[in-house]
């Protein structure tokens, strides 16, 4: 991949990654839109996806009685089984709708003042895709979570509970020993939602600018590459749309090591 | 405030009870949250699917634009093909890389092995399209069903290597032992008892996978490309399900929608059935 980028490499340098124009037919490229637009998705998603994830882990390892934890969690594994096609497909027919007639307006009457949600509302957009992209990345987290709270020493939580904790300390305290194995966990559901392409694709709205506000359509690096790239009309788009690949796979390689070490770390000592 | 203050504090203990429902609600609701969006996607995929699947749907060749009726059949059969190509690359592959991981773990090597199936298992599916490109295409300057399928190869490797691993390491040591205190040599102890033994678990490992690669998209856009006619040659650009669906679904065409829910439906189903399989064998062998 890197020789096949060289091209546009030589020609771009550096400026590639923080240049906004990318124009075909002027033969000039830069990828800063797309790594903005993949940044504040993924980021965004790992807000939404986090908080919940970790609830469910904690529901399913801690609170549920064992027959509904099977189903349940089973549930969550299919969750993680659906092609991300069906996500976007749906994302595009009921999600978006839904999003434009009910949720940014009440985000934006409610929040308006702010200028994450001013603007029109179009139903696609960054914020559409964030939220489709918690919802893929929220079981993979919640896998990892649960694993990592399994490897805390049950002795722990039932020290605490015999010094008069409730339950939830007793749990907090065992969330706040199992929290780099959290974070790997997080950070490999971040990996994830920087890589996906066609959910993103299709809710995103696929234009390359920088807003502020999280209703306007934007445009990630995978969703470029999956749109231009059959298309790609000279030697140097198809050499840029390579390299924004390769600025793509070494995120992800980067992201990903982190977090499987990260697992690792916590789960070896059990 | 000593311990002893804040455990003795009425106010204190009625504030942590509080406090305790409380999160303990929000787990709860989270749970619902999380469940919420798949009981909709599936019932909307069933519905829209359902009313839109007939027997042309599998038999006949997508019609044109403005023309109602025609079905999806050269992408069923496209989507065989390139998974069995992606199977022939990646389940021998996987399986192998699974047994040397499960049967010498002690080694630096597979170690490495691990490590790299865990960091290739989040490589994004595009990126190993574009690898694909780069290794296919360009050296046959063609889209094929053979890049496709190298793609597709290359995606299943990490499920394959991860579940043989998973599914070998139950195996009991003992049958190791009794197989190797026979004189039976460590490869054929590998092949005839453990395999064996963890077969029916793999099988429904690569399962997982088969329906995995069956529902990418990203990978085949520009590797196996698409095709509206039938097309069986390896060299040359094929159709597949996922890709008419996306292809489908961001067309303006009523019709060409109504055909997208039938294929959403046709994969959705396919991953379901395979995880109730996959359930329902691990469960009855290992739990």
């Amino acid at each position: 991949m890197f020789l096949d980028s060289s091209d546009s490499i030589e020609k771009f340098g550096l400026d590639f990654i923080f240049s906004r124009n990318w124009d075909p037919v002027r033969e000039e490229f830069g990828a800063l839109t797309f790594i903005y637009g993949t940044i504040v998705s993924s980021f965004l998603a790992l807000l939404i996806s986090l908080p919940i994830s970790i609830g469910v882990a904690v529901f399913l390892s801690e609170i549920v009685h064992k027959s509904v934890r099977t189903s349940l969690s089973f549930l969550i594994e299919i969750l993680a089984a659906i092609p991300s096609i069906i996500y976007g497909f749906w994302g595009i027919f009921v999600l978006a709708p839904f999003m434009r007639t009910t949720i940014q307006p009440f985000l934006q009457s409610v929040f308006g003042f702010l200028p994450f949600f001013q603007g029109t509302m179009y139903g696609t957009g960054l914020l559409t895709a964030s939220i489709i992209l918690a919802i893929m990345i929220t079981p993979i987290i919640t896998a990892i979570t649960r694993d990592v709270l399994k490897a805390i020493p049950v002795s722990q939580k039932e020290a605490a509970y015999a010094l008069g904790a409730t339950k939830w300390e007793g749990i907090k305290m065992a969330l706040l020993n199992a929290r780099s194995g959290i974070l790997g966990g997080a950070v490999l559901g971040l990996g994830r939602a920087i890589g996906e392409t066609m959910a993103v694709t299709m809710v995103i709205g696929n234009k390359a600018q920088i807003k502020a506000s999280l209703f306007e359509p934007a445009y990630t690096m995978a969703s470029v590459i999956a749109n231009e790239f059959a298309e790609a009309s000279g030697g140097l788009q198809v050499s840029s749309l390579i390299e924004v690949g390769l600025i793509l796979f070494g995120v992800t390689f980067i992201v990903n090591s982190m977090a499987r070490l990260l697992i690792y770390s916590v789960t070896r000592k059990a | 405030m000593t311990a002893e203050k804040v455990f003795k504090n009425p106010a204190n203990l009625k504030r942590r009870k509080f406090v305790n429902s409380l999160m303990i609600f929000l787990c709860v609701v989270s749970s619902v949250l999380t469940i919420l969006p798949l009981l909709y996607i599936f019932i909307y995929t069933t519905q829209s699917g359902i009313s839109a699947l007939n027997i042309d749907f599998f038999t006949k060749l997508p019609k044109p634009v403005g023309e109602t009726g025609g079905g999806m059949a050269n992408a069923i059969v496209g989507s065989g093909i390139l998974i069995g190509i992606g199977g022939l690359i990646g389940i021998p592959i996987g399986i192998l890389g699974g047994i040397y991981i499960a049967e010498y773990s002690k080694s630096f090597l597979a170690g490495v092995i691990k490590f790299t199936t865990d960091v290739l298992s989040g490589v994004p599916s595009i990126v190993v399209g574009i690898f694909a490109y780069g290794v296919v295409v360009l050296s046959m300057q063609s889209f094929s069903a053979l890049a496709g399928g190298f793609a597709l190869g290359i995606l299943m490797i990490p499920t394959v290597t991860k579940i043989t691993e998973e599914m070998l390491k139950l195996v009991p040591q003992s049958l190791r032992e009794a197989s190797l205190a026979l004189g039976v040599s460590r490869w054929k102890t590998t092949l005839k008892v453990v395999l064996k033994t963890a077969s029916s678990g793999i099988i429904t490992g690569v399962l997982l996978a088969i329906a995995r690669a069956a529902g990418e998209t990203a990978p085949l856009l520009f590797t196996a490309f698409g095709n509206s006619f039938w097309q069986t040659r390896l060299d040359q650009p094929i159709a597949a399900l996922p890709l008419q669906i996306f292809v489908y679904a961001i067309s303006p065409y009523e019709d060409w929608h109504r055909q997208a829910w039938a294929g959403a439906f046709v994969l959705i189903f396919l991953v379901f059935v395979v995880n109730f399989l996959v359930r329902f064998v691990t469960r009855n062998k290992y739990s």
